[in-house]
């Protein structure tokens, strides 16, 4: 189907789509395996331009918003959605401070991480409190110009080895969501440590940890925005960022969906390649339906967006990433059936892709989470036009 | 630092197509690319780039189209791209292409250090990086494997040299070729994309590069090729081994070859 990109647009999809055959294919299955963190894999994006797509180029990016991180992060995981999450997840990590940062913030940080030199991550999740971001309950207590930081993040996507965070944490309990505050946080900061690794059943080539405060100290120049709103730093963080994971879901898709027709060619059964076979057909014909869907409400999402012409955008971007990642976990799924025995075999990619895949229905707000959103949003539309 | 990188324009493998009466490849656009050892030139200079900071201008000489490897290039990030280009130049063997290409860096992008794959798959004679640096009086190294360090006007670089490698220190400055194993060379960059598609390099003809017309181009060429032929296929009797195992098809190898006398 036709996107009608421009030719920048075509650009950073042809750089990340070379660069994912030449750097991320041979090997995927080796990190997959291995659970090492790509690091070596992370500096030749850098050195590719492919980490600061989305960062404006006043601080050194590329300034092709969030679309034009869509394009890359969507042609990467088609090979390895685990290995393209080091730079999604800093993509994550790094809203905050596009949108809320001070220009001395943005100038100390974004060009570093538009190079591929700076790795960043986001701490919202608890162990209390994930979907329901208001029960958060790490603290945050002011002293003279500092804050005193103490809790533990969960689940924390390049835990460990991202060079910058920015949490989520409470700055006065007795408002609830609107007594929490953002602060960025730099690794090695006293009193900053991380828990152990955590084993995945996918994206297993990311680093997944536990970030531990205990009594860290953070200048109040390392506030996002003001105190207080945490909360709406974090739910607008998500809006930007919930097409990052649609585009590694869609990618995920679009490369089982790939793997299983190159397959049902080659694998003969009867006489004739299982393509040949309407059961066959049809399973392919719905999962291309799906992703070629899938693909058209990101892609509007992103664009709109980056149009600035809508100020809400929840419930669209809720949607990409709920419709995108069920599209990922039912291709996938097909695909590894396509694939028969020879899917359920860690020697072929598709059972890589189905573990992979599960995780966009989870993070950055579960899909039920998502769906909740959006009927939020239906709801206040109608109730707005009253 | 001004660091040169010696690029080549060569029939991709897949399309050689040879000229019947002359002997000589046939060069068309479609079917070319850039000498694959030059890539790895040009990442070591880039990398010495990030490292010690400088300037790196990749040098090509050959007719306008060769100017698409000047891209490939400068998609990679070089700073400036040259192309030596002149009906004059046209037949040039290695010496002359050798005379050629020092007398535009010495012209026009005067160097600390000069960078070239250490051969180039179509001629395959490993000649022209070794004639750059007598031409222009400066030290040598062939075959360099590993950059380790640039200071007090020196380089040290590894070669591999057949037993063993070596470390080798010169005075810049100086000519390096360099093998493959030296690097993995990186993909053209988004930035690096977007300035290629308008990139038109600096083009320079004889006059610009004031060389010596009797040096240049076929005239300056002492080369001249007697035959070029297919070399016919020698046919060979095969036969299968079968064994039980492994260990007695391979006593049935090595007693074979040892009545054969093919091994003492």
């Amino acid at each position: 189907m036709e996107y009608f990109l421009s030719e920048k647009e075509k650009i950073v999809a042809e750089t990340a789509r070379e660069f994912a055959e030449k750097y991320i294919r041979p090997v995927r299955a080796e990190y997959d395996e291995t659970g090492e963190f790509p690091w070596e894999i992370l500096k030749k994006m850098g050195q590719a331009d492919l980490c600061g797509i989305y960062i404006p180029e006043e601080y050194g990016g590329l300034g092709l918003g969030v679309f034009g991180l869509t394009l890359a992060v969507e042609e990467m995981s088609k090979v390895c959605g685990g290995i393209t999450l080091a730079m999604a997840a800093t993509a994550l990590g790094t809203f905050p401070l596009i949108l809320y940062g001070n220009k001395e913030q943005k100038e100390k940080y974004l060009p570093k991480i538009a190079s591929g030199d700076m790795i960043c991550a986001f701490g919202l999740t608890e162990a209390n409190a994930g979907s329901d971001a208001g029960s958060i309950a790490t603290r945050a207590d002011k002293d003279g110009d500092y804050y005193v930081l103490n809790g533990t993040k969960t689940w924390i996507t390049n835990g460990g080895v991202a060079d910058l965070y920015t949490v989520i944490a409470v700055t006065d309990k007795s408002k609830g969501a609107r007594g929490t505050t953002a602060f960025l946080v730099e690794k090695g900061t006293e009193g900053f440590s991380f828990g152990r690794k955590e084993n995945k059943m996918g994206i297993r080539a990311s680093s997944t940890t536990e970030l531990v405060f205990e009594n860290c100290r953070v200048h109040k120049s390392q506030i996002l925005s003001r105190e207080g709103m945490g909360f709406i730093v974090a739910m607008n963080t998500l809006c930007n960022s919930r097409p990052g994971v649609a585009a590694q879901a869609l990618g995920i898709a679009a490369g089982a969906l790939d793997e299983a027709l190159k397959f049902s060619m080659e694998r003969k059964q009867f006489g004739s390649p299982i393509s040949s076979f309407q059961a066959i057909q049809h399973m392919l014909a719905d999962m291309a339906m799906e992703v070629e869907a899938a693909r058209a409400i990101l892609y509007q999402t992103a664009r709109t967006i980056d149009s600035k012409k809508q100020k809400n955008f929840s419930k669209e971007s809720a949607m990409a990433k709920a419709f995108c990642s069920d599209v990922a976990m039912r291709t996938t799924v097909n695909a590894v059936q396509i694939f028969g025995g020879s899917g359920y075999m860690k020697d072929y990619p598709a059972e890589k892709m189905m573990r992979d895949a599960k995780i966009t229905q989870i993070y950055e707000g579960t899909n039920q989470i998502c769906r909740n959103e959006i009927a939020l949003q239906l709801i206040k539309d109608v109730k707005g036009k009253k | 630092m001004n660091i040169v990188v010696c690029i080549k324009q060569v029939p991709a493998n897949t399309h050689v197509k040879m000229d019947p009466v002359t002997h000589t490849l046939i060069r068309d656009r479609s079917g070319s690319t850039i000498n694959p050892y030059d890539l790895h030139a040009l990442e070591t200079a880039l990398q010495i780039r990030e490292n010690y900071g400088g300037r790196v201008t990749a040098v090509t000489m050959g007719p306008p189209h060769a100017s698409d490897i000047l891209k490939t290039a400068v998609g990679m990030t070089v700073d400036d791209g040259i192309l030596i280009c002149g009906r004059e130049f046209a037949g040039a063997d290695t010496l002359a292409t050798s005379y050629t290409i020092s007398s535009a860096i010495k012209k026009v992008c005067p160097a600390d250090l000069i960078i070239c794959g250490k051969i180039a798959i179509d001629g395959d004679t490993a000649q022209v990086g070794p004639g750059i640096s007598q031409w222009l009086g400066m030290s040598l190294v062939c075959n360099v494997i590993k950059i380790e360090k640039i200071e007090d006007k020196k380089i040290i670089v590894k070669r591999a040299v057949e037993g063993g490698n070596e470390l080798v220190s010169v005075t810049l400055p100086a000519v390096i070729t360099v093998d493959k194993s030296i690097n993995v060379p990186r993909i053209e960059s988004i930035k690096g994309r977007f300035k290629k598609c308008d990139f038109e390099p600096k083009t320079v003809n004889a006059e610009a590069i004031e060389c010596d017309l009797t040096k240049i181009g076929l005239n300056g060429s002492p080369t001249s090729v007697f035959k070029v032929f297919i070399p016919e296929r020698q046919k060979a009797d095969h036969e299968l081994i079968e064994g039980k195992n492994v260990a007695e098809k391979a006593q049935k190898v090595a007693d074979f070859l040892f009545e054969s006398k093919l091994i003492v």
